[in-house]
């Protein structure tokens, strides 16, 4: 019952995650991060198998801090997503990762933008994306109310759209989520929206 | 890694043809049946799935203002049978961290080994101890590893290191949590239940270990697969302590000790006529 979504604005993108980490009927816990900042200005929510999100997470997020040592210069997020789908690809026939991904970063050059990173490797630049039950919802909401160049408030009040939309509607919805957003000053945590304090 | 598929392999002589030396009198390789499945691509994780343990036992352990505490029943369930009472199930890796078992022993006792003997390694090669979150970070890292063959370990890492008291829930899926408040086996939900409602981060030592045992002392009632000795042990800063081992059957009559019954009619000799 993960749910994972994001879109892109005027100069920012957004990227919102729920944060219950479940096992079958139980809720070990409430508070659980999965959007990563993957470097100053990059911002990765994942959903999938919890070892293979957390694994695969950190891989990206190690080997795109050893390029920008090693080259001096940052990954832009274009080839950052294009490093996450190649490693996703080359494990798929043998020791596939079940993780879906949603890639949210800011350019100097290009502006925000944002992908959609599937489980068997699919890659697409899109503008708005959601992953998990929760993308049944988000989705539609999305596509109905999104225009491009959204400020910051209109985004967060479409997001939370989605979030009520997703709350009333979902049968397991999860408790809690997390907003994050990036744009020229830096990836960094928006806010949270609770149901349950953990 | 070699895996071991013998158990999978039909009965059938692995030389064709009935070969007098296989049937006279002693039995074909062991088998069980193959489970029955109309996908044939997951059969593998199928039958993983059908000799894989189920985690019967209930552990439980939180942190609060005094450090952590940890608790587990000590029962070991194979199905319907009880095959042990007195099972350690709180493993204790080096003098300021423990492990709790839930799933396979076997797998739990030698990985947590393993880990400890790892964290002795770290202390000797770093002239430091390793923190809390490296030593769960070793053991997810190796769980891991061998994802899908079959390890069945549902454990929490706790312990005090400079940071204070950490907590975390690492399981053979891979998945590693860091939390305040853990319960993992098939007795879980009912401690859980017990533990959210009584918990408070100010609690004492004898307070937290009182709704510890409580908490097992529930989930033991509930579920079949739990029961035995309730063990609290305690994590503080300069290590782990046991406290208590209570019978949980002696736990009940303290609890609720029988009341005299109110009789309500009395018999009477009947009278001959």
């Amino acid at each position: 019952m993960e749910c994972v979504f994001g879109m892109v604005g005027k100069g920012f993108a957004l990227v919102v995650a729920d944060s219950s980490a479940v096992n079958s009927i139980l809720v070990h816990k409430s508070n659980e991060d999965k959007i990563m900042v993957l470097d100053s200005h990059k911002l990765m929510g994942a959903s999938g198998e919890a070892g293979d999100r957390a694994q695969f997470t950190e891989y990206v997020q190690k080997n795109v801090a050893l390029y920008q040592y090693r080259n001096n210069i940052p990954l832009t997020t274009k080839a950052a997503a294009n490093f996450m789908r190649g490693e996703l690809a080359t494990a798929l026939r043998k020791n596939p990762y079940m993780v879906n991904i949603v890639l949210a970063g800011y350019d100097k050059e290009t502006g925000p933008s944002l992908y959609f990173i599937d489980y068997i490797a699919t890659l697409h630049k899109v503008d708005k994306a959601a992953f998990g039950y929760g993308s049944y919802f988000a989705l539609s909401m999305m596509d109905r109310h999104y225009h491009a160049d959204m400020t910051v408030d209109e985004a967060i009040k479409l997001a939370d759209q989605c979030i009520e939309e997703i709350r009333s509607r979902l049968v397991v919805a999860p408790q809690n989520f997390v907003i994050k957003i990036v744009d020229q000053d830096g990836a960094r945590e928006h806010s949270w929206r609770r149901t349950t304090k953990d | 890694m070699k895996l071991d598929f013998s158990g999978l392999e039909s009965s059938a002589p692995l030389y064709g043809g009935n070969n007098e030396l296989l049937s006279d009198g002693f039995s074909a390789a062991p088998s069980f049946d193959l489970p029955v499945t109309s996908d044939f691509d997951d059969f593998q994780k199928n039958s993983i799935q059908m000799v894989k343990p189920a985690k019967g036992t209930t552990t439980l352990a939180f942190i609060f203002k005094d450090g952590v505490m940890v608790a587990a029943d000590s029962r070991a369930s194979m199905g319907g049978y009880i095959s042990s009472q007195s099972v350690k199930k709180i493993i204790e890796i080096n003098p300021y961290m423990l492990g709790t078992m839930a799933g396979g022993a076997a797998d739990c006792q030698f990985w947590h080994r393993n880990l400890g003997i790892k964290c002795r390694l770290h202390e000797l090669a770093n002239k430091r101890r390793i923190s809390v979150t490296g030593a769960s970070k070793l053991l997810a890292n190796i769980l891991y590893s061998y994802r899908g063959m079959g390890l069945s370990v549902g454990t929490m890492i706790a312990g005090w290191d400079e940071k204070g008291p950490g907590l975390y829930y690492v399981d053979s899926e891979g998945g590693r949590l860091k939390g305040t408040k853990f319960s993992v086996g098939s007795g879980s939900p009912y401690a859980y239940g017990v533990l959210d409602s009584g918990y408070k981060y100010d609690m004492t030592i004898d307070e937290a270990a009182e709704l510890a045992r409580r908490a097992i002392y529930h989930a033991t009632f509930r579920d079949g697969a739990s029961g035995g000795v309730a063990s609290v042990y305690h994590v503080g800063p300069t290590g782990w302590t046991k406290l208590s081992g209570d019978d949980v059957g002696e736990l009940h009559y303290s609890y609720y000790p029988v009341e005299p019954a109110v009789v309500e009619q009395e018999m009477t000799e009947a009278v001959a006529v």
